[in-house]
């Protein structure tokens, strides 16, 4: 059974929440990390249960409900979640919290809202949802996970629709222990010249995107063809060839692929890949991303809901064009969308019209 | 389910052992794990009991046989000990033959690590390696790294049903021909966060846990690490491999009631068992024995009761919660308690819920509280409830 795309609730460093427009205008950000740009959270969430909510858990909901009313449903068959490092605000809180005061007095508002599978049961109350619910937390592959599971249980007939969703956060607190690490920039760039900086590691993002998920075609954005995850693999050699027998499992080569969306993250010790796939592998169009969002483990869900965005409304942004001096104008029928974690977590989505 | 899934292999760790015969020696001997804090560094030691795993971590680092040089959170070490297990029970020479994968659960991850390290990680450059160790998936690539896995990893964060929510993908993952075979289950070490966390809810007994009992008081919570290998019908038989039981249904219901409790009247868990009694195609007089999730506070085991009251009562099956033997590994228990529902099937015993005097008076039945020996258990169910309304509820039955 094919599996489509009915809805998106977008919440990203990007103007995303409203479903007709797609990238028309852009936010450069240069604060160090890239937040997201808050809705009106009123206009969606009960004021007094608001005031409780910590920020992720609004954004979550929200983006939930932006999906669902797009996609025209009420209640879906299942709510499933990724996340790579859950509720990072909250946990700092508590964490902090055991830490300073030796264990005593403590609150526990920040540890009840602190486990991952807060966003998921915090969905499912909010839209009194008992059916199947299940959140993962796998670096590169969390919301690979939620979405592969939302796949299995459209095509098993387990549930009609699925609500499936990626999200993490970033707070100053969490950027300042990751800039530790050769993953993330020292110096603070502007978002959109990510790609001139030629020095390791990447700016970080966060984001929230939920997407429905559905058996039938009408009123879709584009059918999600196949999702595959590749764990470590051993060289470029192994990433063409699951390349191409993820492509020819679905009937298709790589000739037939309009459209390429990388991970690119202006990471100099890890971008290799991306590069050597648009010059050596592919002959198409190209577009990246992570300019616009920054990186986080699921950043998956921002990659998905831009692919999902180029076959709806048939154009690549020009700002997020890649090798733009080969670009062509054609149909945009399928899209491959390749992203890597850390070079450890790489996934393929293939999306069709 | 459409395509039958068999169980070949089981390791596990926890308070009461360190592999599988460690774990039914403890049990027929009644000899719980939950006892005075000896590693975990904390200022409840001494007030609070909990079953720890009764290694240290160099003690562990030497069973796990990893490089002493290395640095792992406590969850990788027994993550690594009881998935290693698993796979030498399931006698597996290649894992590569066959497209494998591995799930598993954690809510916790590289917390211990995390905690101990947190003001030098904001301040300092010293123990930066434990800052990718953080995560839920640390211990699953290493673990999976240990034990040779490529075809698909994965970790569920569903509080104390991960494992089980694990065991249910990698079934459905089988099925859908995905994959041939998938190492399954769930890990939980003790952190002063979470320990922290569950005293803050008032959760905690200061005494050993009373699963349904009139008089419980609370939780004693434990550590530990419990993997199943999952195996297709045509694997099995291409391989010969000796088949432990067969995993028979599944179920998985939102409660969508609150973020720490459930319905007193237990909706979500009996939404979860009845579509596990449904996918198995059993009805309720055919399951011979309950592993409940009975943790032994008030609020599981009336919500729990309740629901299984109304499912199978007046013929009430065999009921014992495993807890007290055990304490409440969290996002293990359902790999540990799926290990010890198929050492129940696999030896025709029923092990004892310790510790229960009085029946609650809201509820029509008493747990066992006597190892039974030489009983038909044929179809056991397995549950798993955890925080956020994550409920979930597996069958094993013998084949």
């Amino acid at each position: 059974m094919d599996v489509y795309i009915k809805g998106i609730g977008n919440i990203s460093p990007q103007n995303t929440i409203d479903s007709n427009i797609f990238l028309d205008d852009i936010v450069n950000h240069d604060a160090g990390f890239l937040t997201s740009i808050a809705p009106i959270y009123k206009e969606f969430i009960n004021p007094i249960k608001l005031r409780r909510m910590s920020k992720l858990i609004k954004m979550g909901i929200c983006a939930s409900k932006l999906c669902l009313k797009d996609a025209g449903i009420e209640n879906p068959g299942a709510i499933i979640t990724g996340t790579g490092l859950g509720l990072v605000g909250d946990t700092e809180k508590f964490l902090n919290q055991v830490l300073d005061y030796n264990e005593e007095f403590l609150a526990p508002t920040a540890f009840i809202q602190s486990t991952h599978n807060t966003i998921s049961g915090q969905v499912a109350i909010a839209l009194q949802c008992f059916n199947y619910n299940n959140t993962y937390s796998h670096r590169g592959f969390s919301f690979e996970s939620a979405l592969l599971d939302g796949m299995l249980l459209i095509k098993d007939k387990d549930a009609e629709n699925v609500l499936v969703g990626g999200f993490d956060e970033i707070t100053p607190e969490h950027h300042s222990i990751v800039k530790k690490t050769r993953w993330v920039k020292n110096e603070t760039i502007k978002s959109l010249e990510l790609l001139d900086h030629k020095t390791k590691g990447t700016i970080v993002g966060e984001g929230v995107g939920f997407f429905s998920l559905t058996g039938e075609k009408e009123n879709t954005y584009a059918k999600i063809k196949d999702i595959k995850t590749i764990y470590k693999p051993e060289n470029k050699e192994e990433i063409e060839a699951k390349i191409s027998q993820f492509l020819n499992e679905n009937d298709l080569t790589k000739d037939d692929i309009d459209l390429v969306v990388l991970g690119i993250n202006g990471n100099v010790d890890t971008d290799d890949i991306y590069y050597h796939l648009a010059d050596n592998y592919f002959n198409t169009n190209y577009a990246y991303f992570k300019h616009l969002s920054g990186d986080y483990h699921t950043v998956g869900a921002f990659a998905l809901w831009f692919a999902a965005n180029t076959i709806k409304h048939q154009r690549v942004p020009e700002v997020a064009r890649f090798r733009k001096e080969n670009f062509t104008e054609k149909p945009i029928k399928n899209v491959l969308v390749y992203n890597h974690f850390r070079e450890v977590d790489h996934s393929l989505f293939l999306l069709s019209q | 389910m459409s395509k039958r899934i068999f169980v070949t292999g089981i390791g596990i760790i926890s308070g009461i052992g360190n592999n599988v015969d460690e774990t039914f020696e403890s049990i027929i001997q009644k000899k719980s794990g939950v006892t005075e804090i000896k590693y975990l560094k904390t200022n409840h030691k001494g007030k609070i009991p909990v079953s720890e795993v009764k290694l240290s971590e160099d003690e562990l680092i030497e069973l796990a046989g990893l490089d002493k040089n290395g640095s792992y959170t406590r969850s990788t070490l027994i993550g690594v000990i009881a998935a290693n297990e698993a796979v030498k029970n399931a006698k597996i020479d290649n894992i590569k033959e066959y497209k494998t994968g591995l799930i598993s659960g954690t809510t916790v991850g590289g917390m211990d690590k995390s905690e101990l390290h947190y003001k030098d990680l904001l301040t300092t450059t010293k123990n930066i390696e434990f800052i990718e160790s953080h995560d839920c998936g640390d211990s699953t690539e290493r673990i999976a790294d240990s034990i040779g896995v490529k075809d698909f990893v994965s970790t569920t964060s569903t509080a104390c049903s991960s494992a089980a929510n694990s065991m249910i993908l990698g079934a459905r993952m089988i099925k859908n021909g995905l994959l041939d075979r998938v190492i399954a289950g769930g890990i939980e070490s003790l952190t002063r966060y979470h320990m922290n966390g569950f005293n803050t809810l008032m959760i905690l007994d200061r005494e050993p846990c009373k699963p349904f009992d009139e008089n419980r008081q609370g939780l004693n919570l434990g550590e530990g690490a419990a993997f199943l290998v999952l195996e297709s019908e045509e694997l099995v038989k291409k391989n010969g491999s000796k088949i432990l039981a067969e995993f028979t249904g599944y179920g998985n219901s939102c409660e969508a009631f609150h973020q720490t409790a459930s319905t007193p009247e237990g909706k979500g868990a009996y939404r979860a068992m009845k579509e596990a009694l449904d996918r198995s195609g059993l009805k309720p007089e055919q399951i011979d024995y309950i592993n409940a999730h009975g943790t032994g506070t008030d609020n599981n085991d009336l919500s729990e009761g309740r629901a299984i009251d109304k499912l199978f009562g007046p013929n009430h099956p065999k009921i014992s919660s495993t807890k007290a033997y055990t304490g409440h590994t969290t996002s293990a228990a359902g790999g540990v308690e799926a290990v010890l529902s198929i050492l129940c099937i696999q030896n025709n015993m029923i092990f004892p819920n310790l510790n229960f005097k009085e029946q609650m008076k809201e509820l029509n039945f008493s747990p066992v509280t006597e190892l039974l020996e030489n009983v038909k258990v044929d179809h056991v169910l397995s549950n798993s409830f955890g925080f956020g309304g994550n409920n979930s509820a597996l069958i094993f039955s013998r084949y």
